[in-house]
């Protein structure tokens, strides 16, 4: 095919549900490529030399590689070219923010002028991991044993990871290839991290993660719910009691971070964490068989510009809410979301408020959420992030009359395996320190990775850390092993 | 699993639960709690304080009273039925007087309802740091008591039953005994567990005297690692997280009628649960 004719296809839109049906729902948003789209979407990748789109995946993941394979229609070879560096295709087809990593450099996007019209690598990933998935779902149907590692192959070495998002995911399966024996610990009743309490089903079914953790077990690694390391059982208690002969530390950044202004502990106000895990983990919104109570919002002001926020937003809409409100202190330019979100919580009816941030919170006799008093903000000079920093107003103040805040402005890390492992060495922030290239931390043994080491990121960067944290367990191992 | 090995009705809506979770028996301090579940896909994840625990026969103990669906369905579980989920220990253990540095001295523990349950293993290690310790225990009437015999056991002479209808000791309130002892001026701190409204009252009566005074308190959580922020509360004009930073906190700094409204956020919710619950038990 010549660079024209790729040029002259038509870009392949995403089939979606309709917008006003969906912001009542929790089914998935996008609903996936066919065969012929994904061929089609990948038969526009141009194949040029340079591979900027490379460039731009933090794990370089071989994206022409794929693509060329997915444009003959060998999805299966096209799968397996991604899965050289990543490990969590049919997540991060979904929620890796494209328009910034891979897609940004795309060459079509490139020549057509136009970022959205560059090759949708996400989504042709996305749909040859669906197909390789349901492949298999339906091939376990008929007891087609699942691979796992042979006996033979077994170090005997124990590692144990804690968490079970994307960076333990990850770490896990590259451990257990390798032939260790491992066991994952999860503080929760279900694993995956934020992959099953945060990021809503409308946006990442929870099968998909389920699958994964499947694929975890049938690797052989263990996985102990109800876990919670550093009260449960002390990290140096895992290495120096229970056996373990190294540990990956994936916790996460689950932390939420406040506004810090007048009535945020009214009754009514919420971190996203909070609301989203409510609604995700508990299912609370399912009323008839659920026990955990969801709040009713009428009126919903969501504070922030990120992920967490469009998260948040637009699950208050399905949760019932009548008007919805995200208030964001820059303006849309800035916004750190995945721009597909941003798209899909206005088309939902989201209305977004920008330049504008919540000054207090007001309430009512009783302690609850009367109305939000936002400052209209400006744009002025660029701070040391590089955007534009937002300027207050004097004496714009106005209310918006909401029943229901929430605070969707960030997580911090977890302090509670710092806190109770001595020596473990963290940055001011509370993120730990890790070796850049084995991700091992200040105490020899223990790796860690993930949003507790970047600080809230994204999962690709927290699988790729997984990933380096895996190879850097292998070699201490090895090494280990050769030295005893 | 975490199989129930042990069950007795305490009073009408009040239960003993013996559970086995040989690894939280094996850590587990004084002040500590765990986060349980009954049904792993409907169920909730609610906070319990551990009232005793065995390490040798790996199992804890809970006491808790039937206000919402989950205790509910937990009151109908029998000896040799398992439970979900239970997480712990959680929070920080208590600051035992005596074996921090501090001296020992005198105590004050004042448990309600069957806030004596928690109260037990803090009374417990207070004692054995060396503390003369005191308990006041209080209820509606005597037959809501809980683990007396328990706590005759530590503080001997020094237990004071109160009720509010003189069904057993004295009848009134925990605080006038509290007030009591502190005017007498031989309390070194007092330690309150039990309904908001008789904590926010224990910090007022010892206020005025300068009394050190901890509440433990026991807000709605959810997962109980810090990473919601559902349990928080205003201490000292600062937010802090019940799960991780407490459950122990300054009475005396504590918002309390903050937190009181923020524990009745779901009030309609659960009751509404409630009332489902209990048709179905009806209905059985
Ligand atoms: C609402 C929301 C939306 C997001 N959307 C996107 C998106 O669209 N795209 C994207 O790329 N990223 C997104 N992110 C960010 C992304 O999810 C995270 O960067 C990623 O999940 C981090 O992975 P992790 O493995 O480091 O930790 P996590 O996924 O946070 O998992 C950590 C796990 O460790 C457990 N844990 C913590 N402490 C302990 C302990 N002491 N013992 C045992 N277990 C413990 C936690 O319960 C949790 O399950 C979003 C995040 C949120 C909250």
């Amino acid at each position: 095919m010549t660079a024209k004719e790729r040029m002259a296809i038509e870009p392949q839109a995403m089939p979606e549900q309709d917008a006003k049906v969906r912001a009542r729902n929790m089914n998935e948003v996008a609903l996936g490529y066919t065969a012929e789209m994904a061929r089609r979407e990948a038969s526009r990748c141009m194949q040029c030399a340079a591979k900027p789109c490379m460039r731009g995946c933090p794990v370089a993941i071989n994206i022409p590689g794929f693509l060329a394979k997915a444009a003959e229609g060998n999805f299966e070879g096209a799968l397996a070219v991604i899965r050289e560096t990543s490990l969590l295709p049919a997540v991060c087809g979904r929620v890796c923010p494209q328009e910034k990593q891979c897609q940004k450099f795309c060459t079509m996007g490139k020549l057509l002028k136009d970022v959205d019209k560059a090759v949708a690598i996400g989504r042709v990933e996305r749909f040859v991991a669906d197909l390789a998935r349901e492949k298999a779902a339906s091939a376990a149907g008929k007891g087609v044993p699942a691979p796992s590692v042979a006996p033979s192959d077994r170090t005997g070495r124990r590692v144990a990871v804690v968490g079970s998002g994307p960076a333990s995911i990850t770490c896990a399966a590259d451990c257990a290839r390798a032939g260790h024996d491992v066991t994952m610990f999860e503080a929760f009743h279900k694993a995956g991290g934020v992959l099953v309490y945060g990021i809503p089903e409308f946006r990442l079914p929870k099968a998909i993660v389920q699958n994964e953790i499947d694929g975890l077990k049938a690797l052989g690694v263990k996985v102990e719910l109800n876990y919670v390391v550093g009260r449960t059982r002390k990290l140096r208690d895992l290495m120096e009691k229970d056996g373990f002969d190294a540990v990956f530390v994936g916790t996460g950044a689950g932390l939420p971070k406040f506004m810090d202004i007048e009535g945020e502990n009214l009754v009514g106000v919420f971190s996203a964490n909070e609301y989203l895990t409510r609604a995700n983990l508990m299912k609370a919104y399912d009323e008839k068989g659920h026990d955990t109570p969801f709040w009713h919002g009428r009126r919903v002001a969501v504070l922030g510009g990120g992920n967490v926020a469009m998260d948040a937003s637009r699950m208050a809409l399905r949760l019932g809410a009548e008007k919805v409100y995200l208030v964001y202190r820059r303006s849309e330019a800035e916004m750190p979301a995945r721009k597909e979100e941003v798209h899909h919580a206005k088309e939902e009816g989201v209305e977004f408020l920008m330049l504008q941030n919540a000054k207090r919170v007001l309430g009512d006799d009783q302690g609850r959420v009367v109305g939000l008093e936002c400052l209209k903000y400006e744009l002025g000079e660029p701070d040391a992030s590089g955007r534009r920093s937002p300027v207050a107003i004097p004496g714009s103040e106005f209310t918006l009359d909401v029943d229901t805040v929430v605070v969707a402005v960030g997580n911090a890390s977890n302090p509670l395996i710092p806190a109770t492992t001595e020596g473990l060495e963290v940055n001011k922030r509370g993120n730990i320190v890790v070796d850049a290239e084995t991700n091992m931390t200040s105490i020899p043994g223990v790796f860690a990775g993930g949003d507790i080491v970047l600080g809230a990121a994204t999962v690709i960067l927290a699988m790729g850390e997984g990933r380096r944290a895996a190879a850097g367990i292998n070699a201490y191992l090895a090494k280990k092993g050769s030295a005893s | 699993m975490n199989c129930i090995k042990e069950k007795r009705q305490l009073s009408d809506n009040v239960f003993f639960m013996k559970i086995d979770a040989p690894l939280i028996a094996r850590e587990r301090k004084a002040g500590q709690f765990i986060i349980l579940m009954v049904d792993e896909e409907a169920g909730e994840r609610i906070p319990l304080t551990i009232a005793d625990a065995d390490e040798t026969a790996g199992t804890i103990s809970i006491i808790f009273q039937t206000v919402g669906a989950t205790t509910m369905k937990l009151s109908r579980l029998e000896p040799g039925d398992s439970l979900a989920a239970v997480l712990g220990p959680l929070g920080r253990p208590t600051d035992i007087r005596g074996a921090n540095g501090e001296k020992p001295g005198h105590v004050v523990c004042v448990g309600g309802g069957i806030g004596v349950a928690p109260m037990h293993p803090i009374a417990q290690a207070l004692k054995a740091a060396g503390n003369r310790v005191t308990i006041i225990m209080g209820a509606r009437n005597k037959s809501l008591f809980v683990m007396e015999d328990e706590m005759r056991r530590i503080a001997g002479d020094d237990l004071i039953l109160m009720t509010d209808d003189g069904s057993s000791g004295r009848k009134g309130l925990v605080t006038e005994p509290l007030k009591e002892l502190c005017e007498s001026g031989a309390v070194d701190e007092v330690i309150a567990i039990g309904p908001p409204i008789m904590m926010k009252f224990c910090a007022l009566t010892t206020r005025p005297y300068g009394v050190k005074t901890v509440a433990s308190l026991n807000t709605i959580m959810i997962d109980g690692t810090g990473m919601c922020g559902g349990c928080r509360v205003s201490v000292g004009g600062k937010t802090k997280f019940v799960c991780v930073d407490g459950p122990e906190f300054d009475a005396h700094q504590v918002d309390w009628d903050l937190m009181l409204k923020r524990m009745g956020a779901f009030k309609p919710q659960e009751a509404a649960a409630r009332d489902h619950v209990c048709n179905l038990f009806k209905g059985i």
